[in-house]
């Protein structure tokens, strides 16, 4: 980030290569719609842009990073949820097209038995709901942790609340999640 | 430990991240609490879960997108060239400037001497019968004649 500040056009190309990845799949785990993320994550790179010349290096760059994509995401979901309730107050809340981009990441020939492909496809789609379900801070709180696997220090900044405030974040997301999975839980136990 | 006093460490517990001392305080606690080992073991399995998710790739028009957006931003300028929006206006700018040092060095830096008021006073009377001299017919007749009387001429003439 200090070559990027210090008018290196590559290096912004190479941060951009790195960090654009976890940046979307994060963005899309909060926003629940592909087209979406990848909206908030050209805006989160269009600011770490202009900020720039600004950037002081007192926090991991990481940290900066998904404090910036945290915010959007976090304002983004609250303007749906208007949004949706504007639109319908009976409409089912569905992920609309993030079944068809998961699906297009499986590789069919891995699953010659279609029963199994279903059974898979089942258990996605439960693990995925119970993500959408938590609470978005929750849900923040749950991806950065177990998906960037950053430590308490950064996401207590990112989320901008103490280390012992996350842990009881973490705990309750961990212990909703324990039981919308239940079934798999069980499941797995057996196994 | 108690149970209560798990809950803040338990997850910890499970993906590794715990001081070496709390680890042993926490291993010691499960040995002993059925209902903590079960949970710890229910934490284990939604973290192993949660793997399961696929992860998405960026569409590939995603880095020309982003490299668009970063082109279409003004340049950062300075302060000179905030104040100077186009060469066209920093050139008359500097025109101007130079056409006034121009004319302030045309300028007289010295006021009139006592000698050049003193000429003026003398030839007041002559300027004051400015219309005598205007209208006098001789020395419109003279300017007139004046090749005529040219020395030069005369003396060709007569070698001629």
């Amino acid at each position: 980030m200090l070559d990027v500040k210090a008018g290196d056009e590559q290096s912004f190309t190479l941060l951009l290569h790195r960090y654009r990845s976890p940046l979307i799949n994060f963005l899309y785990r909060m926003v629940r719609n592909r087209e979406q993320a990848e909206d908030l994550a050209q805006e989160v790179f269009l600011r770490v842009y202009r900020a720039r010349e600004e950037y002081v290096p007192s926090a991991k760059f990481t940290t900066w990073l998904f404090r910036i994509a945290t915010n959007l995401a976090l304002n983004s979901v609250r303007d749906n949820r208007y949004q949706r309730m504007e639109i319908s107050l009976d409409a089912p809340v569905t992920a609309d097209a993030e079944d068809g981009d998961e699906k297009t990441m499986d590789v069919a020939e891995k699953h010659p038995n279609i029963e199994q492909h279903l059974i898979e496809e089942t258990r996605k789609k439960m693990i995925r709901h119970a993500i959408e379900k938590l609470p978005e801070k929750q849900r923040a709180a749950v991806l950065l942790h177990k998906y960037q696997e950053l430590d308490y220090g950064e996401i207590s900044k990112i989320l901008e609340c103490s280390e012992s405030a996350l842990k009881s974040l973490l705990f309750r997301a961990y212990e909703t999640l324990r039981v919308e999975l239940a079934p798999l839980v069980a499941r797995q136990a057996k196994q | 430990m108690s149970c209560s006093r798990m809950e803040s460490k338990i997850l910890g517990y499970v993906d590794g991240r715990l001081k070496e001392s709390e680890r042993l305080e926490m291993e010691k606690h499960v040995s002993t609490c059925a209902a903590c080992r079960v949970r710890v073991n229910e934490f284990r399995t939604v973290n192993v879960l949660l793997d399961e998710l696929p992860m998405i790739e960026p569409s590939a028009a995603f880095d020309l997108r982003v490299h668009a957006r970063v082109a279409a931003e003004p340049a950062k300028q300075s302060w000179w060239a905030w104040s100077m929006p186009a060469p066209r206006v920093a050139f008359a700018a500097a025109m101007l400037a130079v056409a006034m040092a121009w004319v302030g060095s045309r300028m007289p830096n010295d006021p009139l001497s006592a000698g050049d008021i003193d000429k003026i006073n003398q030839n007041l009377p002559v300027l004051e019968n400015y219309d005598v001299i205007s209208d006098f017919s001789p020395l419109s007749d003279l300017s007139q004649q004046a090749p005529d009387d040219d020395p030069s001429d005369s003396n060709q003439s007569q070698q001629m």
